[in-house]
């Protein structure tokens, strides 16, 4: 089990670490810098952390044990000379990492190979250890490509990497709002995904279509590949088919919406989710601060409570920024108004770490 | 050859002392400069070697124009003053 959290914050990125049975923050570095999302590489045990300086743009650091030191960012290819591309609002898409919005480790047969997904829709991958980058210009040349669309952000982009665990080659991205792509050449050519998910806010005709799909995060059972959820825009829906088909699970209370999921290593029926009032509000139903956990690949739920605030509570829990350990016992998640809570019961109960924190955006076990 | 003077707010960040660089446009003086200082570039010029969003250059008192290709002149005695926009209360 993990006995460490990576908490990236609008205002930096705090170390938590478990001693004597209490978690406390241990370090902070990057204080006052807006701290994205964080890797850890299980295969050698560098850090890297994603950085957002606004005027001066993103950043990527690695820390391979003695401190962080700035290595290369994703630099997006020139674009050709009279090429235009407008986003959906109309204004020219600039070719320009906007927010590095997932990182990812690749096989154990690749060391050094690290996956990135990007703002405005750009996929990178790394060989050596985020020494330097290399756009998937097969995925991003793709016609369909055109075809996302900004969802919580004006421009599109990759926020989930799931790579399988049995062939390197086979890599899953995610994309909101464009569904799911596959790969099983190692992003040499790319396939879209995800039948039978469902945006209730698309034109009918477009509804199931699968690029139009918003899905805000994906996961992949470790043991059992074939097995995927996605928490969507409008709902949850799982797959037992390496994501080529999705069923919906309705009837999830209290609400079906929300942004984070993980899925236990080793028990591909239990996943657990932080339920939100869905787009128009986005705050907790009632005020009650809930997770929830499925045990039956989605037949019912547990609604957690114990510990979390059940009135008055506004946090929202975005997609990162909900973790399960290795183990499959020790969740944690940080919330918009700077709560952070840790689980070491799988869900059963929680202990708040901190409420004071800045706006959480990511947590993830070291 | 142009004096280049970098907002102290970047410093935090990747250091940028003021320095001496040739050129004839805006472009030409930052190409000279992030020669010898690549690590700076990335902060200052987007991907596709644009300003970024928030970053303005003042040659001489007067803000460049063009953004995109850099191209606003630069006298052999100018001074290029590489700002980042200021917002908020």
């Amino acid at each position: 089990m993990s006995d460490k959290l990576l908490v990236s914050t609008r205002k930096g990125l705090f170390t938590v670490a478990r001693s004597g049975g209490i978690w406390e923050i241990e370090q902070v570095d990057f204080l006052g810098d807006n701290v994205t999302l964080t890797l850890t590489d299980r295969r050698d045990g560098f850090n890297y952390a994603a950085l957002d300086h606004g005027h001066f743009g993103v950043k990527l650091h690695r820390s391979t044990g003695n401190g962080w030191e700035e290595i290369a960012a994703p630099v997006y290819p020139p674009k050709p000379e009279g090429y235009e591309e407008n986003d959906m609002w109309g204004r020219p898409l600039n070719w320009s990492t906007a927010r590095v919005w997932s990182l990812a480790a690749g096989g154990p047969d690749e060391p050094g190979t690290i996956w990135c997904g990007t703002l405005p829709g750009g996929l990178f991958r790394s060989i050596n250890h985020g020494k330097s980058w290399d756009m998937v210009r097969s995925l991003w040349d793709d016609p369909k490509r055109r075809q996302w669309m900004g969802g919580g952000a004006d421009l599109p982009g990759i926020h989930s990497i799931c790579v399988d665990p049995r062939d390197s080659k086979r890599v899953w991205v995610a994309v909101s709002t464009g569904g799911v792509w596959f790969t099983e050449d190692s992003g040499a050519s790319w396939t879209l995904r995800g039948e039978g998910m469902r945006a209730e806010y698309a034109p009918p005709e477009q509804a199931h279509d699968p690029i139009a799909q918003d899905v805000h995060c994906l996961v992949q059972c470790p043991t059992a590949p074939a097995r995927m959820w996605v928490q969507h825009h409008n709902g949850i829906f799982v797959s037992s088919d390496e994501g080529k088909t999705f069923t919906e699970i309705t009837g999830v209370e209290p609400s079906a919406f929300g942004f984070a999921v993980v899925v236990h290593p080793r028990e591909p029926d239990t996943a657990w989710f932080i339920p939100e009032i869905k787009d128009e509000k986005r705050i907790p139903r009632e005020g009650k601060l809930v997770v929830t956990r499925t045990r039956d690949g989605g037949r019912s739920f547990d609604v957690l409570t114990k510990g979390l605030p059940q009135s008055h509570a506004y946090d929202i829990v975005y997609r990162h920024a909900l973790a399960l350990d290795e183990a499959g016992e020790r969740l944690a998640f940080g919330s918009t108004t700077g709560g952070l809570w840790v689980s070491e019961d799988a869900g059963d109960s929680w202990a708040c770490v901190c409420h004071t924190l800045p706006p959480v955006y990511a947590v993830r076990f070291a | 050859m142009a004096r280049v003077v970098f907002t102290p707010n970047i410093q935090r960040h990747v250091i940028c002392p003021e320095t001496q660089a040739a050129g004839r446009t805006v472009g030409e003086v930052l190409a000279h400069v992030f020669a010898d200082n690549p690590e700076a570039r990335g902060y200052v010029l987007d991907d596709q070697s644009a300003l970024r969003k928030h970053i303005t250059v003042f040659v001489d008192g007067t803000m460049i124009r063009d953004r995109t290709r850099l191209a606003d002149a630069v006298g052999e005695t100018s001074t290029v003053y590489v700002f980042q926009a200021l917002s908020g209360g």
